[in-house]
């Protein structure tokens, strides 16, 4: 059963946003879960978390960077047309209590993600510090939506053009030397960036959750293409994540295999781009 | 006696680089030859031998006096995937063996005699059902793999109103993740699906039971559930090095290649590496559908890696012989300890411990023996892990009192009934991986007590 595309709109160059009809599994979502996506017949899976919901009027709202082909065909549809598959909500939800005060460092399109992650923190009564980074202002992405659900936002970029002038890093670790008493940091964004949140919040002994954006084709542990390795134990992204412990993730080997099928990924491209003459 | 007819199959050679089917079928003649070799026993022991009970006699009767429709008609009455068993079935080890002609020399080609009624149907009237009303009883099939499709199709045959949910995008499980298109086109998988559709089943798409609903959700809904889950969970070795960059399982290598048509990269979108060197490790079916698929992707050399010797292989005969024709490299007795990869993570070479047989284990097969200081390195670029797979958690782990056993399988009765009142169970997930006709079978099982459990519940009802 298709499903259609209710809205689709730039947010900033190469990000966009689309929204969803899927009744189901908007009833279900919760934050911190993905779906899975087919665009049509020859399409691949690929996995996207969730950037909102809505159960009233069951919808999923998904933020997707123009990457390779499937995300640049993504990019140029319509709304009103149809996705062959919409799988989900898939994934643990974030685990989301009352703990005081949490941080919540959102990179690039992973802003999106973050969202309402932050939204729930802030609806269970814990104090949300946002820092939300982008390479440029005019990639900055959701700055008045994360406005909404933090007590303090702070924004950074990597060129200065707005905000603080550097690494979201920076500013975590300016928020963890004053006094405050952060109990909880979640990050979201380049596997890099996660990394290094990982790296600057090890010796205040923070809890640190990541969620991990592994290669993925079925979602529901079959496949085992999403394999971490966390605490020097093989995990499965899609079952046992996509959020798992900052501190015990091996990075190195994320990023490794994120790159597996780079190659492959140019060539869908290029072979798209020249033989069938169109954009996507 | 008769010379039991040899199935015409593609040229070794030429049907290494592409993803065509491997066996042909018979042609009229030499169905109808075949047929004609069954000595029509007075108590016939192939029944017995097939675990959905069809009355084999009666349909090769049919076939040898050329009426098709009979045929066709008399297997279906009893198994609703007929051209999916008659490909897939191991035959040899059920129906074939208990043939009385296997006493003394070849027995009847049951399988591919099936196969040649079911082909018969599809390709002269294509699949016309008899309509059958659904009743007001709702019933809930979780799965669509061979247990979830028989136990579907049975149940809506019985009247009840039965929908499918599946996980992922096509239906047919395994039928259409797993076995490539070489052994069973999807087209026929797709064909067979579709009857049972036409019988009424609804089939859900994209629906992953246990996150877009919970069983506890469905019983709400539906008066029974029947789940065929499968085993889909991959095993790994837990050696070094598993994690590298080209080491698959061979559920995601088989699931790329076959579900997502990656062989046909990139005019599909889902990307594969082709490579010179693979190596699968393991000894099933499933191994063998990897080695065969690496081929046809253009690798230069495939070999199976498995621990014991040929005779333990748990592979079907047929499968070992066309792998070896189209030239897959058998390295028995011995087993990978450890992958190594390159600055980049990549998979570059496998280093191997030879075995040798000892005493048989609980399995009955004998037990692999490492010989000492036989470690040796071979190149490769590919590893595929096909050492088996087990039952996935998500509904178990979501639902209230459903008891599974310390292998993570369902507990079920004989009948598949689950410890959940109202929840009825079979094929790999009860007992862990094994084949497409044991898995029919149970959920033929299934589909009869379930009925059994509704009328009683109704006449309960109906009492008080």
């Amino acid at each position: 059963m298709p499903f259609k595309i209710l809205k689709i709109n730039q947010l900033v160059p190469t990000i966009h946003q689309m929204i969803v009809s899927a009744p189901k599994i908007a009833n279900k979502a919760q934050a911190g879960q993905f779906i899975i996506l087919r665009i049509d017949e020859t399409g691949e899976r690929i996995p996207l978390t969730i950037a909102d919901f809505d159960r009233d009027r069951g919808t999923i709202t998904i933020i997707f960077q123009e990457m390779g082909k499937t995300t640049r065909q993504l990019a140029s549809m319509t709304a009103n047309e149809d996705l062959l598959d919409f799988v989900g909500p898939l994934g643990n939800p974030s685990s989301i209590k009352k703990v005081g005060t949490v941080v919540c460092v959102g990179g690039g399109v992973g802003v999106a993600p973050i969202f309402p992650i932050a939204r729930e923190h802030k609806e269970t009564g814990n104090k949300v510090i946002s820092i939300i980074g982008s390479r440029n202002a005019d990639l900055l992405l959701w700055e008045d939506r994360m406005q909404d659900v933090s007590d303090e936002l702070f924004i950074t970029t990597d060129d200065g053009t707005k905000g603080h002038h550097g690494f979201v890093t920076d500013v975590l670790k300016q928020i963890l030397d004053s006094d405050e008493t952060i109990s909880l940091v979640i990050a979201i964004g380049p596997p890099i960036m996660m990394k290094t949140v990982a790296g600057v919040t090890l010796p205040y002994g923070v809890k640190t959750v990541v969620s991990l954006n592994s290669i993925m084709v079925d979602g529901t542990g079959m496949c085992g293409a999403c394999r971490v390795s966390v605490g020097n134990k093989t995990k499965f992204a899609c079952v046992d994540g996509p959020e798992f412990d900052a501190h015990e993730v091996d990075f190195s080997l994320l990023m490794n295999r994120l790159v597996m099928y780079s190659d492959e990924e140019k060539e869908a491209i290029e072979y798209h781009t020249h033989r069938k003459g169109c954009n996507c | 006696m008769l010379e039991r007819e040899d199935m015409p199959r593609q040229d070794p050679i030429e049907r290494r680089s592409n993803f065509n089917e491997v066996a042909l079928g018979y042609t009229h003649e030499q169905a109808i030859n075949e047929a004609s070799r069954c000595i029509q026993c007075k108590k016939p022991t192939c029944i017995a031998g097939c675990p959905v009970e069809i009355n084999i006699p009666a349909f090769i009767k049919c076939i040898a006096q050329n009426n098709m429709e009979g045929a066709i008609n008399e297997i279906k009455s009893m198994n609703a995937l007929p051209a999916i068993c008659g490909r897939v079935c191991p035959q040899e080890t059920q129906c074939e063996e208990v043939c009385v002609l296997a006493k003394k020399g070849e027995p009847v080609a049951i399988g591919r005699l099936e196969r040649y009624a079911a082909d018969w149907e599809l390709n002269n009237k294509g699949t016309n059902p008899d309509h059958y009303e659904p009743g007001s009883n709702k019933v809930a099939v979780v799965g669509s793999g061979p247990a979830g499709l028989t136990a579907a199709a049975e149940l809506a045959k019985m009247g009840y109103c039965v929908t499918m949910f599946e996980a992922l995008h096509k239906a047919g499980g395994v039928l259409v993740y797993g076995i490539p298109e070489f052994r069973l086109p999807k087209a026929i998988v797709q064909a067979e699906v579709e009857y049972v559709e036409s019988l009424g089943v609804d089939i859900q798409l994209d629906n992953v039971i246990g996150k877009i609903e919970t069983l506890d959700e469905l019983l709400k809904e539906f008066d029974a559930a029947f789940l065929g889950t499968g085993a889909g969970l991959p095993v790994f070795m837990d050696i070094d090095g598993e994690n590298l960059n080209g080491v698959y399982s061979a559920n995601e290598f088989l699931t790329r290649v076959n579900l997502m048509k990656a062989y046909q990269f990139p005019d599909y979108d889902t990307p594969i590496k082709r490579t010179r060197r693979v190596v699968v490790v393991g000894g099933g079916n499933v191994a063998m559908d990897a080695a065969r698929c690496a081929l046809r992707l253009g690798a230069e050399e495939v070999s199976i890696i498995y621990r014991r010797s040929d005779e333990e292989m748990p592979a079907r005969n047929e499968e070992i012989e066309n792998a070896r024709e189209e030239g897959v490299i058998f390295k028995l007795l011995c087993n990978p300890i450890k992958i190594i990869g390159d600055e980049n993570n990549w998979v570059r070479q496998i280093e191997l411990l030879n075995m040798e047989l000892g005493e048989p284990d609980e399995s009955g097969r004998c037990r692999p023996v490492p010989i000492e200081s036989s470690e040796h390195i071979i190149d490769v670029d590919i590893v595929v892990m096909a050492i088996g797979t087990s039952p996935n958690p998500l509904i178990p782990n979501t639902t209230s009192d459903l008891a599974t056993t310390k292998w993570g399988t369902l507990v079920a009765d004989e009948d598949g009934m689950c410890s959940k009142k109202g929840v009825f169970s079979g094929g790999d997930v009860v007992t862990g991986a094994a084949t497409v006709i044991s898995a029919m079978g149970a959920g033929k099982k299934a589909a009869k007590a379930i009925d059994k459990y509704l009328k009683n519940n109704v006449s309960l009802q109906e009492v008080g």
